[in-house]
């Protein structure tokens, strides 16, 4: 019992993660129809801006600790953001009205281009951050096991609920939630109705990297270690994630990154850890075959 | 665009330029033994600054005078020269494959040059595959490794463990991996694209990931080693015969040279990916081959007219794997040694760039595109990892500059005359 406490612990906490980064995806292909390869390695620069800025900002600062991580959260959604949109500016913005597979290819370039970008300028090796959030609550003393419940696993988890709920409110309330659905139902029609299309495709890569960039600083932060392949397999299990929630809804991104989370985790606790990712994939599997369009996907209505 | 605006764009693009560099350029986290620290080298995002804003400058002023040249009227050059040499077409492909024939024997090809057209060979046969998944029954495959790696295990291991012969194993390779296909592609090929896509690329990563960790069988990351050449009707490319046998270079009394068996790789993986080649012309102009083209073009008219959507796509799915497993078998026969490194995603999306770039279903795209992405960078191994980079800017700008492909082929087989 303590011990499936603790993993399902352990699990909301990496469900969250994927979660913010399936975000990403989810809204990305909502709109454009494309799979935005790049967006793991997104999410992987995201980590490197982290730990570059909590590093600048506790050099200069003299070491506070709570300081530095609140301009490393700043810097590395700004700075993240930044690349997000300057990536969607130069490979995909041109390939608008391409054939359905030029994106995607341009798309796999350019995570080739990010992921060996990263390594040419900081290097092979894995980068090592000594915990910076430590101390937690013991919920449980069980016979042989203690849960433990870390305050990192709290912020991550309360972050990740507050950043849901703040774009639950952008996408739904404001303006440019409003025109961004209006682009996703009917570009052009959208277009024709005086929204500025382009601008609106612009926000939502911005907005999806500042996401990962945040999921970014929780893995550099959790795991304390990052190197530049991060983005590969965490960029796959976020659109497993987005495509297992239903791929274009937004709560169904956050479902899914939490189920493929707690899949990991209940795995390697108590099956074996080599194959965690096999598991995630065969869920996906599974559900595809039972619900082809994912948990919460509208069902796509074909016209001729 | 003035002159002016040009400026003012150019400094625009490096000043977007400079935000970009100065996390990721201006400082180098150093690895010491009291921890992370950081270096600073904020010249380096002056220069890309610089770069960018040159870079930019330079291709407003190109834009400019391009548009201050009157546009001619009618086909552009390209067009032109499509329609002038379009009669010449099937000959291309026969100059090639005589061309390839020849090449091993021409006084500039040494060791090194065959052993890289090789290379390239198993990226063509493999790009043919998948051409027949993507290019013709429009199936977007981002998994097709996996029946590579199939195709390759299946004969190291058989080859090893029970020490059959290289032309035993070819065909059942083929088999195994086409019934991989089959058995993958069963539950999954009713969903449509993307999803298709996500459930393959997942399919190739947990391939992967067995061949990674089913130690007792495929010894894991380690590996097999000492794979069994392939022989010439019984005839090995060796220096000496086993007792009571002869070599390929005693049979035929030559001096023994390692560049026979390097000559003879070339050959086998040349007949191999013109059979592919030659197969998969032939069948598109089978009912099968139409029914795959037909498939790609609109699925509700398919339906409508008595075709079996799940059933097509299963055959175009398991002839596409077969491939792959049949080149498979070949690289590892050709490597001597396998591992699961060989096998990432990575390659997946290199085969699948090669069939995008080469243009859709055209088999000569495939060659070209082949020739680029993975004849080009082997000349430039020296460079590591600025290899990788430009390999992959290179994908971004040819998509670019021509987004449906070096050469775009994707009329139907067979259209009704006139309404095209």
């Amino acid at each position: 019992m303590e011990y499936f406490l603790q993993q399902l612990i352990n699990g909301i906490t990496l469900g969250a993660i994927y979660g913010l980064i399936a975000i990403g995806y989810t809204m990305v292909y909502g709109i454009i129809g494309m799979i935005n390869f790049a967006h793991g390695e997104i999410y992987m620069l995201g980590a490197f801006i982290t730990l570059i800025a909590y590093l600048a900002a506790t050099t200069i600062g003299g070491g506070s600790v709570a300081m530095g991580l609140l301009i490393a959260l700043a810097a590395t959604m700004i700075f993240t953001a930044l690349w997000g949109w300057a990536v969607e500016r130069i490979a995909y913005r041109p390939l608008r009205g391409a054939p359905k597979l030029a994106p995607l290819i341009s798309a796999i370039g350019m995570s080739i281009v990010l992921q060996n970008f990263s390594q040419i300028t900081q290097g092979a090796r894995v980068k090592p951050l000594p915990p910076v959030i430590r101390g937690g609550i013991t919920l449980l003393e069980g016979e042989n096991f203690t849960v433990h419940l870390s305050i990192l696993q709290i912020v991550i988890v309360v972050l990740t609920v507050v950043l849901m709920g703040a774009f639950t409110w952008i996408i739904t309330k404001t303006p440019l939630g409003r025109a961004q659905r209006a682009t996703e139902q009917d570009m052009k029609m959208a277009a024709l109705l005086g929204v500025d299309v382009d601008r609106i495709i612009s926000a939502t890569f911005v907005m999806g990297a500042m996401l990962a960039a945040v999921a970014g600083l929780m893995v550099t932060l959790y795991y304390g270690v990052i190197d530049f392949y991060i983005g590969f397999l965490a960029g796959i299990k976020a659109f497993t994630a987005a495509v297992l929630g239903g791929i274009g809804s937004l709560p169904g991104a956050m479902l899914g990154g939490l189920l493929i989370g707690l899949i990991e985790a209940f795995w390697s606790g108590y099956f074996s850890i080599e194959y965690k990712d096999v598991a995630a994939f065969s869920i996906l599997v599974l559900v595809l075959l039972f619900r082809p369009t994912g948990l919460l996907g509208r069902p796509e209505v074909e016209k001729i | 665009m003035t002159l002016k605006r040009a400026l003012v764009d150019a400094l625009m693009g490096g000043v977007v330029a400079a935000a970009l560099a100065l996390p990721m350029l201006g400082f180098r986290l150093v690895d010491s033994s009291q921890g992370l620290s950081l270096g600073l080298r904020f010249d380096w995002v002056l220069w890309a600054a610089l770069i960018v804003a040159a870079g930019r400058f330079a291709l407003s002023l190109l834009r400019m005078t391009a548009a201050k040249r009157r546009k001619p009227i009618g086909p552009t050059m390209g067009e032109r020269i499509t329609t002038r040499f379009a009669g010449a077409r099937p000959f291309v492909g026969w100059a090639m494959i005589g061309f390839a024939l020849v090449m091993p024997f021409l006084p500039f090809a040494d060791r090194n040059l065959v052993d890289k057209a090789t290379l390239v060979l198993i990226y063509v046969m493999l790009g043919w595959g998948l051409n027949i998944v993507v290019g013709l029954a429009g199936l977007l495959d981002l998994g097709f490794v996996a029946f590579y790696a199939v195709g390759a295990y299946s004969y190291a291991l058989l080859a090893t463990k029970l020490g059959w012969s290289f032309w035993l194993c070819l065909p059942l390779a083929g088999l195994f991996a086409a019934s991989f296909g089959i058995a993958l592609g069963f539950p999954v090929l009713r969903l449509r694209g993307d999803y298709l896509a996500i459930v393959t690329l997942g399919f190739g990563e947990i391939i992967r990931i067995i061949l990674q960790n089913w130690q007792d069988l495929t010894n894991g990351p380690q590996g097999i080693s000492a794979i069994p050449r392939p022989t010439l009707f019984g005839l090995p490319f060796t220096a000496s015969a086993p007792e009571g046998k002869q070599t390929f270079a005693e049979y035929f009394s030559l001096d023994y040279s390692g560049n026979h068996r390097v000559i003879f790789l070339y050959f086998v993986i040349l007949v191999l990916a013109l059979l592919t080649n030659a197969f998969t012309l032939r069948i598109r102009r089978l009912p099968i081959g139409r029914a795959w083209e037909a498939l790609r073009e609109d699925e509700i008219a398919c339906r409508s007219l008595g075709l079996n959507p799940t059933n097509i796509k299963l055959s175009a799915f398991a002839t596409g794997a077969m491939f792959a497993g049949l080149a498979g078998s070949f690289f590892a026969t050709r490597q001597g040694f396998i591992s699961p490194e060989s096998f990432t995603f990575i390659e997946s999306a290199v085969i699948l760039a090669i069939v995008v770039l080469g243009g859709m279903g055209s088999q000569i795209g495939v060659v070209l595109a082949a020739l680029l992405l993975v004849g080009l960078p082997e000349w430039f191994r020296e460079l590591q990892q600025y290899r990788m980079l430009a390999f992959g800017g290179a994908m971004v700008l040819i998509m670019l500059w021509k987004p449906s492909g070096l050469l775009s082929h994707r009329a139907p087989t067979i259209s009704l005359g006139g309404t095209k």
